[in-house]
């Protein structure tokens, strides 16, 4: 089952429609509510290597519905530490639970400052009234 | 300045029932309703409903109709009598794929053709052009809804016996007169419905309260592309030929018809290139234009819901066109392998 519309705001989001979750010195890295029912019931998640690097405002993976391909769009730089496996293998765990189970990377950050870039809910919610 | 979209006779109904609507040959269409998965099972296991009334309708009419359609046409009319349907194809003077379709035989002297909405306009001109005296090409397109209802179970929801395939016959759901053809795109068994356009709105009502899932163009191209049906514009086009595409079987190459002669030539000393199925055996979705290493190109690819995994069809040289050729199709960089397989990719068990 989908999930309804929602953007939790505990986390940073970035205007390509990417969440991060920040945890020390680590983020946990996934794509929105609104990115997902954008593209549909997800059928395949192409995740960077475990030890790739990643750098802010670039594609790290892809993930694609029946109809589309999207490129994933790092909202932080850094370390790939772990690969979300159950993403992997059932890709529309993202469509059920974005923030939750369907989280996609986490990451050691390469620069913390970079997270005072990224948009707090209001102003991400801003970014989605006017997609 | 944005270009206004055609709307078909259900689009207030489309917007009801929450559709995504998006831009498709110059209409408005949906292209899903629950979402693509779940729309694409209920066809393979129950009954789904299409509006399909985008397609375009001609009538060709006139004691030389046949002659015209003979000579534009490349399967054989002579071989369908007056209740019967026919697939053929429309080609250029090269032998290259204007449009594939279905030809109705009316009576003697009266077809109806339904085709490619995409392609509407350039058959009606082409056809026009080649008129003969005691023939007339009328569009119309706009006086007919067009609802594709398909699936195992569609006909007993429709109450409708079962019949032979491209047959069609004049008939009424719940009061609603109809022509019921015996076609469809989606490798299920099932039927179209072609209903005046006035008419088309009470007609999806009927189809939907009987059971029938509404389904979008989304699950209309998996399903089509699971049963292995060629997409013109994707695997056919006037840039490919019948030969190459595995259609020989509807071209009649004893008759002459618009490029007949260039293809007797190509099957003569046989096609460089073929259009087959593949199935991914990576992890991967094929998509349109990738291309296929040691020359080839991928015409159409998806992600199929019932096998659950990526499949696709592609031209691809003659030495790789063997049931299990081993295929590797460059996707975004990345080589991912693949498996040629006979036609159609899935075929429900019974």
């Amino acid at each position: 089952m989908a999930a309804s519309e929602s953007y939790p705001d505990d986390l940073k989001y970035h205007k390509e429609h990417d969440w991060a979750r920040i945890e020390g010195d680590e983020a946990v890295l996934g794509i929105t509510w609104f990115a997902q029912d954008a593209l549909g019931e997800l059928v395949h998640y192409e995740p960077p290597n475990e030890g790739d690097t990643i750098s802010r405002d670039a594609a790290y993976g892809e993930v694609e519905s029946v109809k589309a391909v999207s490129d994933v769009v790092a909202p932080l730089s850094g370390e790939v530490l772990e690969v979300n496996a159950k993403v992997v293998d059932e890709p529309e765990t993202v469509n059920e639970d974005p923030y939750g189970d369907g989280w996609l990377i986490r990451i050691r950050m390469g620069d913390p400052a970079e997270v005072d870039a990224l948009l707090d809910v209001a102003a991400y919610k801003q970014v989605v009234a006017e997609s | 300045m944005a270009q206004t979209l055609l709307r078909t006779p259900l689009h207030d109904r489309h917007v009801a029932l929450g559709a995504r609507m998006v831009p498709f040959a110059g209409w408005e269409m949906p292209v899903q309703y629950a979402g693509v998965i779940p729309e694409h099972k209920a066809v393979r296991a129950d009954a789904g409903v299409f509006d399909v009334s985008h397609m375009g309708e001609f009538e060709v009419e006139g004691p030389r109709a046949t002659e015209l359609l003979q000579a534009t046409l490349s399967n054989d009319l002579e071989k369908i009598q007056p209740g019967e349907a026919q697939y053929t194809l429309l080609t250029n003077d090269r032998g290259g794929i204007i449009d594939d379709l279905i030809a109705y035989r009316l009576d003697e002297f009266r077809y109806l053709l339904i085709v490619n909405a995409a392609n509407r306009e350039v058959d009606f001109a082409w056809l026009k052009e080649r008129e003969i005296p005691g023939s007339d090409v009328r569009d119309v397109s706009d006086a007919y809804g067009l609802l594709a209802v398909q699936g195992p179970r569609a006909l007993e929801r429709l109450g409708l016996p079962e019949a032979r395939q491209f047959t069609f016959a004049e008939g009424e759901l719940d009061g609603i007169e109809c022509m019921v053809n015996r076609t469809g795109y989606t490798g299920e068994a099932g039927c179209e419905l072609l209903v005046m356009a006035e008419d088309a709105r009470a007609l999806w009502d009927s189809v939907l309260e009987r059971g029938a899932v509404p389904c979008g163009l989304g699950a209309r191209d998996t399903l089509r592309l699971e049963a292995s049906l060629p997409l013109h514009g994707n695997d056919i086009t006037q840039d490919t030929d019948a030969i190459s595409a595995g259609l020989g079987w509807c071209c009649d190459l004893d008759k002459e018809f618009s490029g007949a002669q260039e293809l007797r030539e190509l099957r003569a000393r046989g096609p460089e290139r073929k259009l087959i199925s593949f199935v991914m055996e990576e992890k991967a979705i094929p998509r349109q234009g990738m291309p296929v290493e040691g020359g080839g190109e991928v015409t159409s690819g998806t992600h199929s819901p019932m096998l659950d995994r990526g499949i696709g069809m592609g031209y691809v040289p003659v030495a790789s066109t063997a049931p299990d050729s081993v295929l590797a199709i460059d996707v975004r960089g990345k080589s991912r392998r693949a498996r040629v397989v006979k036609r159609p990719i899935y075929k429900r068990e019974e």
